[in-house]
């Protein structure tokens, strides 16, 4: 590899390194055999178990405290000393009024604080951690934080709706030393590709079916991971865990394979099965259950895939601080063990897709 | 529409963020800068931790107009483990039992929205501990 | 004694003639032509008395009838046009408060004879507005912004009340009970059917563990009563005078939260204690008692703030048959909010007119025996707001 194509490794001045982080994850749950008992008469398979919905008085905001709280709670900072608190999302409650303020305002963050609200389809999330890692790494920063978190939309009767669910998780970034896992470089890759998207003022987002796979996701998500390991000079047997987006069970898995990954490495961070595509949430708790899990020295890969599109992909390796940080917050596995299971009929009111005028 | 009155709260209600008396030490939810216990000059910022225990509770059937589209939910008087009493929805209560004395921690909730396109205003709520042994 | 209610001197201020208009779901009569009928009455019930002052008891007429400035609308639109009129807002304590102002202002000796109107549009708006506008009596930073209304404060008292005192969970049925039977043979009631057990224990839940009989409807309703001094009244009247001997108000936290003990209504219990001091009476004096039972917990609480029972005991003399028309301690003779109807802030009014029938014996089927002395007590709010006046017939 040449001096050019190394420069392609996103790799700040100073390490930096995850110093706390946080899943959430609401109550509800709606079996996938619940859509399919709507739509298709319950005949033909489907994609997952069941999805996570939010209640009716949770959004993004509303989410993204929860994780935050949850993030500080094992970074033990005074959240005074966080400078950026960024959200990733497709579900911002507002147009125009930042997610982010408010949950600033309601970890104690602001006012000395950078807040911002970022968009990239499901790769918000992962966006706002690499800018993270750069705000932190440049030294401008001592901490930051990234959250990635989605109430995901899907039209009745669409392919997506037996899938959107609703979760994510909170990261905050910090000096490496003071880490639970240090960042050992990020890669992105993005090209303008038209596989979904929301136009402004849509309720439901629109897709193109299979083209959203081979010259989407994968051409994406697979390039984005050969192209970190080659850069970090890492094969796939060096890797504990592997997490990737997750818009349905059958994409990863297949991704993983085709990258020479065994399953072993890719189930602890695949949840979609249990929890649906939580969008920009996806990749981010995916990496929550893998700290939840992982062992010192474990290398971890993570690559997002957002729609439009790009990935971004990162190779970290979790320190000795990690097992005894981890139980100072609910673990991702409590929230999904939390549940409660509805019918199409309180998903249906829960989502907001009764009309009520 | 409504901005200013729910803006200047929310301290308070995105994070029980509350008063100590630095005379009789007492914790004093909702603030109110005087001491309800000595009546003493009270604005000591206090950060209360969440945690209490349902005091009382009833179940709204007939909610007012920026509740009804919750309708039926849960109120609560929480014995906070501070010490005051404060006024809440309960949330996320799933099938457990609900009963006075039960344990409950607070969350930040949607608790309106000033119409379809007013502000959407957040606050305390409390729900059964996630982790019941914390 | 509370020194917020200094015994006054001696004074003659009377009731010269009240008015009690049908409680009720009114379509076809506004605000200020139920506020007419109610004045007109007084008026003629006082012998053609005319008031130098009106005193209007309204809470929700500028939430539910966008309307403001009663005492110059009222006055003008009931023949009074001129006089001092104002409006008078305390939530369901407004019908007490207004008339202590106009005692006062009479004390004072500015005034010789005043108007106390009590009247509630509740019928112009429907549904969740009226929840709304009943909800601005709770503290709209800290309760109302929770979807807590009078309903859920009521519901959550009485969740409380039930678990300390151990008290079965229909301990409260015998209020809602008792009121029915009161209101059977009251023309101006909106419910005149008796209500039995049984029924109450089916009756579906507005605010659970409250249920619909627990709670008093909201309803279109206007009564007045005329004060003077003795020096104006008719020097001939066929019915016995009736004097004011104590009027005392007291106030606590708005929300149930910032109450030192929800289970006890200080003010109510400290505005009773006053006027008893005033008047140099005691609770068992007491022949009638018009309790503002907009809830049935508020009556087991009332009766144990006005000392009629030990704390956590008030239930009992509902439990035990002693609140009846023959009872220890009748209240809500006429039906009370739960089966007259709860009109907002004109409940006061109607309160005190009504406890001048029984001390006039105009009560009529309702009668109590032997009424020397009635009390009347209405409360803002869970008791945020207590007014007591306790009257004598001479």
């Amino acid at each position: 590899m040449n001096a050019s194509q190394q420069d392609r490794l996103l790799k700040p001045m100073e390490e930096v390194g995850i110093v706390g982080y946080g899943a959430y994850i609401p109550r509800y749950r709606l079996p996938a055999k619940e859509v399919s008992r709507i739509w298709t008469d319950g005949e033909g398979g489907v994609p997952i178990v069941e999805k996570a919905v939010p209640g009716l008085d949770e959004d993004v905001i509303t989410m993204s405290i929860e994780a935050a709280r949850n993030a500080l709670a094992r970074a033990a900072i005074d959240p005074s000393e966080i400078r950026a608190v960024w959200v990733g999302s497709e579900s911002h409650p507002y147009a125009v009024k930042p997610s982010s303020t408010v949950v600033a305002e309601a970890i104690g963050a602001t006012p000395h604080t950078q807040a911002a609200d970022w968009e990239f389809a499901c790769k918000a999330g992962t966006e706002a951690l690499q800018a993270a890692i750069g705000l932190v790494g440049s030294g401008m920063a001592r901490y930051a934080m990234a959250i990635g978190m989605d109430t995901a939309q899907g039209r009745p009767g669409d392919a997506l709706e037996y899938t959107t669910g609703a979760g994510g998780a909170a990261i905050i970034l910090g000096p490496a030393k003071e880490s639970m896992a240090r960042f050992e470089g990020s890669y992105s890759y993005a090209t303008d590709t038209p596989d979904f998207w929301r136009r402004s003022n849509e309720t439901y987002p629109e897709h193109g079916e299979r083209f959203t796979g081979e010259p989407a996701y994968f051409e994406h998500i697979l390039t984005a991971a050969r192209e970190i390991m080659k850069l970090t000079d890492t094969q796939s047997e060096d890797f504990a865990h592997v997490v990737f987006h997750q818009p349905n069970a059958k994409f990863p898995m297949r991704a993983g394979r085709m990258l020479g990954f065994k399953d072993e490495q890719i189930k602890t961070g695949l949840l979609v099965s249990l929890i649906g595509n939580t969008y920009a949430g996806s990749p981010m708790i995916g990496l929550s259950a893998v700290l939840d899990k992982g062992q010192p020295g474990d290398r971890v890969l993570l690559v997002s895939y957002g729609s439009g599109a790009g990935s971004d992909a990162f190779v970290l390796s979790l320190t000795d601080r990690l097992p005894a940080l981890r139980d100072r917050a609910p673990r991702t596995q409590e929230y999904i063990d939390r549940r409660t299971e509805i019918d199409y009929a309180t998903y249906a009111r829960y989502r907001g897709k009764l009309a009520l005028k | 529409m409504e901005v200013s009155r729910h803006w200047r709260l929310k301290k308070q209600r995105y994070a029980l963020e509350g008063e100590v008396c630095p005379h009789c030490h007492a914790k004093i939810f909702p603030p109110r800068d005087v001491c309800p216990d000595c009546g003493l000059d009270a604005r000591t910022l206090y950060q209360f931790s969440g945690r209490g225990e349902v005091y009382s509770f009833a179940k709204v059937q007939d909610a007012p107009e920026a509740h009804s589209e919750q309708s039926p939910y849960t109120v609560a008087l929480i014995r906070l483990e501070e010490g005051p009493l404060v006024t809440a929805q309960l949330t996320d209560i799933g099938d457990q039992p609900l009963e006075v004395g039960s344990p409950v921690e607070m969350v930040t909730r949607k608790l309106r929205s000033d119409g379809e396109r007013g502000m959407l205003v957040y606050g305390y709520k409390f729900r059964p501990l996630l982790r019941p042994s914390i | 004694m509370s020194p917020r209610n200094p015994s006054p001197p001696a004074h003659d201020v009377f009731i010269a003639g009240v008015s009690l208009t049908k409680a009720g779901e009114h379509w076809q009569t506004s605000l200020r032509e139920l506020a007419f009928e109610a004045v007109r009455l007084a008026q003629i019930d006082a012998g053609g008395l005319v008031p130098q002052a009106l005193y209007v008891a309204n809470a929700f007429a500028p939430i539910l009838s966008h309307q403001i400035q009663l005492g110059a609308l009222i006055a003008d639109f009931s023949g009074l046009r001129g006089i001092e009129a104002v409006t008078v807002e305390a939530a369901g304590a407004s019908g007490g408060m207004a008339l202590r102002q106009a005692f006062l202002a009479l004390m004072s000796g500015q005034l010789e004879t005043a108007m106390v109107l009590g009247v509630e549009k509740m019928t112009d708006k429907i549904g969740p507005a009226v929840l709304s506008a009943l909800a601005t009596t709770t503290d709209a930073d800290h309760e109302a912004v929770h979807g807590i209304t009078p309903a859920a404060q009521a519901a959550l008292l009485m969740q409380r009340y039930l678990y300390e005192y151990e008290a079965p969970s229909n301990a409260l049925a015998g209020f809602s009970i008792n009121s029915h039977a009161n209101a059977v043979t009251n023309p101006n009631a909106i419910f005149q059917r008796a209500l039995s057990e049984e029924a109450y224990t089916k009756a579906a839940m507005v605010c659970e563990p409250l249920n619909i009989m627990d709670a008093a409807p909201s309803v279109d309703g206007a009564a007045a009563v005329l004060l003077a001094r003795r020096s104006v009244l008719p020097s001939e009247s066929e019915t016995p005078r009736v004097r004011i001997l104590g009027s005392a108000s007291a106030t606590s936290a708005l929300a149930l939260h910032d109450q030192p003990d929800i289970l006890t209504f200080t003010a109510a219990a400290e505005s009773a204690h006053a006027a008893y001091a005033q008047s140099g009476l005691k609770a068992k004096d007491i022949d009638v008692f018009e309790l503002h039972d907009q809830f049935s917990i508020f009556s087991a609480l009332s009766l144990e703030a006005a000392g009629f029972a030990e704390k956590g005991q008030g239930w009992r003399l509902a439990h035990d048959g002693q609140i009846g028309l023959q009872g220890r301690i009748p209240i809500t003779t006429f039906g009370g909010s739960t089966a007259r109807g709860d009109s907002g802030g004109a409940t006061g009014v109607y309160q005190l007119a009504e406890v001048v029938l029984q001390l006039q014996k105009r009560a009529d089927k309702n009668q109590v025996m032997d009424t020397k002395i009635g009390m009347a007590q209405c409360l803002g709010g869970i008791g945020s707001t207590a007014c007591t006046h306790i009257l004598g017939r001479e």
